[in-house]
């Protein structure tokens, strides 16, 4: 037992330190232009690109610059934006993080509670008209880019329809911190928690009645039928508890993904300050220090978010408990 | 079916984008800022004088709902935003398929290679995917994007202008290969255990020769049932990432790019942003559900899953 | 105890409409072992779901009478059908390995069947399910109530499987085929718990198979279907001894001798059992019989004292 979780965790390891390497290549390595220039971002003069030379080490072989600029991110924490002098970037990120998780957060709450009453009443209505309209909307939910159904969201409620009583209370764009204003932070989470959570209401409904549907047909249905059960209780305590495997599964990696940054682009639309907004900001000026490492934050996360996904398998389905 | 009948449509209605462009007699790439239509009879400059604020600045038209007449109205520069749909449409479609074929093109054969012959290139392909899925997809693209967008790509003999629309297909089609090649490898890797297979290296067949006449063709239905929700995936890629400005680049226009200039006029003249939005809905939405009954008809206990994030 | 009268049923598919259960009349004892027998597709299956109203398709269609100690069940109120399954009725199905819901223990579901048509506490009820695995000769269980499905070997979820639908003793068991999966030696002791059980708890069974080994270990008396009709019924001894229907005969010259001459090869009957959807009139055996002759054309009607048999040639005049 012990084996194995040190084994995931070499594993964890591996991937993680694999994709330092990764993110390292891709902003060092990629043949066609000096690095130097690339950190210090454009129009940078001649001094600051030989200090940055130096700093960075340059001149030194490849893997001497990547042991430098991990131990700048993670042990000396002195990495600094060179476009907005002297930001520290690894604070900078820290900061944004309770933004990106409000926003995630809430909108998993709300997505995951539908998405699991759309799958039930799809799959007990099954082929009736409940369960074809259901579908239908869940298929336009993932159709719609969600930086655009962003701007519909906001063209509906901070213009077109601001003054009638169904909007008004939705406060202009940005973000108000928690233990400011408790009630502000929570209204101008609405509509951005809507929006994200409408794309994973759609696919999780679409996973959840597909999986019910299959769980419906088992022999274990039949013998519970058999059991003198009815259909409701058979379909909430024994498919719906089996197909929770899979969606808990995918619900992990998806959530994981979004605390990494994944929700950029709800939070550029909604100017909210997150760490997608972060990386965005640091994109339209070229700032690679930030960017860097909020990439290699994000990938972080993502591979926790893996791992605990195994755990939490472990728990939910017991014929994995054994090895 | 009628699914593929709606796709076949907007993709013909694209196609056409040239000749509606000639028709309307606009340019849709040049700024025409001083451009002035027929409107009911009178001339009606394209940019009208801002009424809002202190009356300084223009504003371009809304939609006049006529066709061949700046249908949906003009942006900011003065251009047709319907030709520009079209053209955007074209080159949504364009992208999205090459980088869909590279994808697929590029997961088979890692698939393949990877599933057939096991061992330790199995183990080292897989672990470059694992790497390379543990980046959230539309990181993994915008990391890629600003670094090439900015300075172009050079491999050996390759080089792609920083400009060109190679650029996205490239970038696109590389990070859904795990996406893809997973699945792929996963069943190489039960037919290469099926009987038929280990009669086939029984009696001697070389592996190239198992590859092509046996494992591919019983991969193709899964290929088949990828095309188009990968289709459906990377028009939505693409447009998250020309709207972030790092996808196609000026002059070239995609519908991401159309809704990115349609942002600054979002209150005033929505229309240039909800045209493409809507294009990109319909086309994805018809994708889909050809994309599901594609895959109810050939393989219903496929587990391949929709949509991306 | 239950009585089934010109029970049909059909199917609507894309191919048309598909006659599975043709005017099946039986009776079953209290108390009585009825085995039933036939080659897949007899209609040996559907004709007991449709006893225990576990037929959900949409598109069939169910007539006739079923009477379980005198309460029809056709057209009965599904909720008060629910209350007699699992209660006064109880089945169990061939494959014990996907039998169980694999999230639960077994205890847990056994105790769910008992706590649904009993207001005891749970507690209670997994007292009970201690007892009834006990019953089924379960090792340790006390233990074993906490066991998931997965870590028990088929046998032992068959028993898991016997014990809950004995959970409130039913006078009605259906087992469908119980012993088909597992292998030999466990067959022996599953068929011999259902011998004990039967006597102790005094509960009718149905038993389905398609194995005549297994029918002249376990039953009283003996029903054999082909092509969703009943064309012989007897006492097991009879059934052996005096096979009426050449169907049966043919059934039982299959089974390779134990003593005697080898036969070069095994006795087959030729042919294969009709089409549910193109039903011809008459016989549905005689394509296939041997003795096959003019009256044959018309179906016979299942005839006889206590032996009886659908036959033209057993009973001329039906």
């Amino acid at each position: 037992m012990i084996w194995a979780i040190l084994r995931r965790l070499g594993q964890m390891l591996f991937v993680l330190v694999g994709i330092s390497v990764m993110v390292f290549a891709i902003f060092f390595a990629t043949p066609g232009s000096d690095p130097a220039a690339r950190i210090a971002g454009r129009n940078a003069s001649p001094e600051v690109l030989e200090a940055v030379r130096k700093s960075f080490g340059f001149d030194q072989p490849f893997y001497m610059q990547y042991l430098l600029m991990m131990k700048r991110i993670f042990v000396t924490g002195d990495l600094t934006s060179f476009v907005n002098r002297g930001w520290k970037v690894v604070p900078a990120v820290i900061d944004t993080i309770p933004v990106t998780l409000s926003l995630v957060i809430g909108a998993a709450i709300l997505w995951v509670v539908f998405a699991v009453i759309i799958g039930v009443v799809a799959a007990a209505t099954r082929g009736r008209w409940p369960d074809k309209l259901l579908m239908v909307l869940g298929l336009i939910g993932i159709s719609m880019p969600v930086f655009w159904l962003g701007s519909v969201a906001n063209l509906l409620t901070q213009s077109r329809l601001k003054d009638t009583w169904m909007f008004s209370w939705v406060p202009p764009l940005g973000y108000v911190n928690f233990t400011d204003d408790p009630k502000g932070w929570f209204l101008a989470l609405v509509i951005p928690w809507i929006t994200l959570s409408i794309l994973y209401i759609g696919l999780y409904g679409r996973v959840l009645r597909a999986s019910l549907i299959e769980a419906m047909q088992e022999d274990y249905v039949r013998t519970a039928r058999a059991k003198g059960l009815s259909e409701t209780r058979i379909l909430l305590k024994h498919a719906l508890r089996t197909s929770l495997i899979n969606f808990v599964t995918l619900f992990g990696l998806d959530f994981g993904a979004l605390v990494g940054g994944s929700a950029l682009l709800t939070e550029v639309v909604f100017n909210l300050h997150g760490v997608g907004k972060l990386t965005y900001d640091a994109l339209l000026s070229l700032d690679l220090p930030i960017i860097m490492t909020t990439v290699l934050y994000a990938s972080f996360f993502v591979v926790i978010a893996n791992a605990l996904v195994d755990v939490a398998y472990i728990f939910l389905d017991p014929r994995v408990r054994e090895s | 079916m009628v699914a593929l009948v709606g796709f076949v449509l907007i993709l013909v209605a694209c196609l056409m984008a040239p000749l509606y462009a000639q028709w309307a007699g606009v340019d849709p790439f040049k700024s025409t800022l001083d451009a002035v239509i027929q409107l009911n009879g009178q001339d009606q400059p394209v940019m009208e004088q801002s009424t809002e604020g202190l009356g300084l600045g223009y504003n371009p038209i809304g939609p006049t709902w006529q066709l061949g007449n700046y249908f949906l109205g003009a942006d900011n520069q003065g251009r047709d935003v319907m030709a520009r749909l079209l053209y955007g449409g074209l080159n949504s479609f364009l992208i999205a398929g090459s980088a869909t074929a590279m994808t697929l093109v590029l997961a088979t054969l890692l698939g393949l290679v990877s599933g057939f012959f096991g061992g330790i290139i199995d183990t080292v392909i897989s672990r470059v995917l694992d790497i390379m899925w543990a980046f959230p997809i539309y990181l993994l693209a915008i990391s890629l994007s600003i670094v090439l967008i900015a300075h172009g790509l050079e491999i050996g003999p390759f080089t792609i202008e920083s400009g060109s629309l190679w650029l996205p297909i490239f970038i696109i089609g590389l990070v859904y290969v795990p996406y893809v090649a997973r699945p792929i490898r996963g069943q190489v890797l039960s037919l290469r255990k099926s009987d038929f297979v280990m009669s086939a290296i029984g009696l001697g067949a070389s592996s190239g020769r198992i590859l092509w006449r046996d494992i591919l063709p019983n991969i193709s239905t899964t290929l088949i049932v990828f095309t188009p929700l990968m289709l459906a995936i990377n028009i939505l890629t693409e447009s998250a990432l020309s709207y972030l400005s790092i996808g196609v680049q000026p002059p070239d226009a995609s519908w991401g790019t159309i809704i990115e200039d349609g942002q600054g006029l979002l209150y005033s003249r929505p229309w240039v942003s909800l045209a493409p939005g809507f294009a990109i809905v319909l086309t994805v939405l018809v994708l889909n559900v050809f994309g599901d009954g594609l895959r109810d008809a050939l393989d219903p206990r496929s587990k391949i899953k929709l949509g991306g994030s | 105890m239950l009585q089934v009268r010109d029970l049909c049923v059909s199917f609507r598919t894309e191919q048309g409409e598909a006659l599975a259960i043709d005017h099946v009349s039986f009776d079953v004892e209290e108390g009585e072992i009825l085995g039933v027998v036939g080659e897949s597709g007899s209609g040996k299956t559907v004709s007991l779901l449709a006893v225990m109203g576990l037929i959900n398709d949409p598109n069939a269609t169910i007539t006739g009478s079923i009477r379980l100690r005198g309460k029809e069940l056709v057209d009965m109120n599904p909720a008060q059908l629910r209350k007699l399954r699992g209660r006064e009725m109880a089945m169990i199905f061939q494959d014990p390995m996907t039998a169980l819901t694999p999230v639960y223990s077994i205890g847990e579901q056994i105790a769910e069947q008992i706590t649904t048509h009993n207001k005891i506490s749970k507690r209670a009820a997994l007292d009970r399910a201690v007892q009834l695995l006990a019953e089924v000769n379960f090792p340790n269980p006390e233990d074993a109530i906490h066991r998931f499905p997965h870590q028990l070997s088929g046998g032992m979820r068959q028993r898991a499987v016997i014990a809950m639908a004995l959970s409130n003793n039913p006078s009605l068991l259906i087992a469908d085929e119980p012993t088909t999966a597992l292998d030999c030696t466990v067959q022996m002791q599953i068929l011999d718990l259902v011998r004990r059980l039967q006597r102790d708890h005094k509960a009718a069974v149905v038993f389905i198979t398609h194995d005549m080994g297994v029918i002249s270990e376990l039953s009283d008396r003996v029903m054999v279907m082909y092509a969703g009709r009943i064309v012989e019924r007897a006492t097991k001894t009879e059934i052996f001894k005096h096979p009426q229907h050449p169907y049966t005969q043919a059934l039982l010259e299959t089974i390779p001798p134990l003593t005697g001459e080898k036969p070069d090869r095994l006795k087959v009957i030729p042919g294969s059992p009709p089409s549910l959807f193109k039903r011809g009139t008459g016989c549905a055996f005689a394509p296939r019989c041997k003795y096959r002759f003019e009256p044959c054309s018309k179906i016979p009607p299942l005839a006889g004292a206590v032996h009886k048999a659908a036959c033209f040639k057993v009973h001329p005049h039906g």
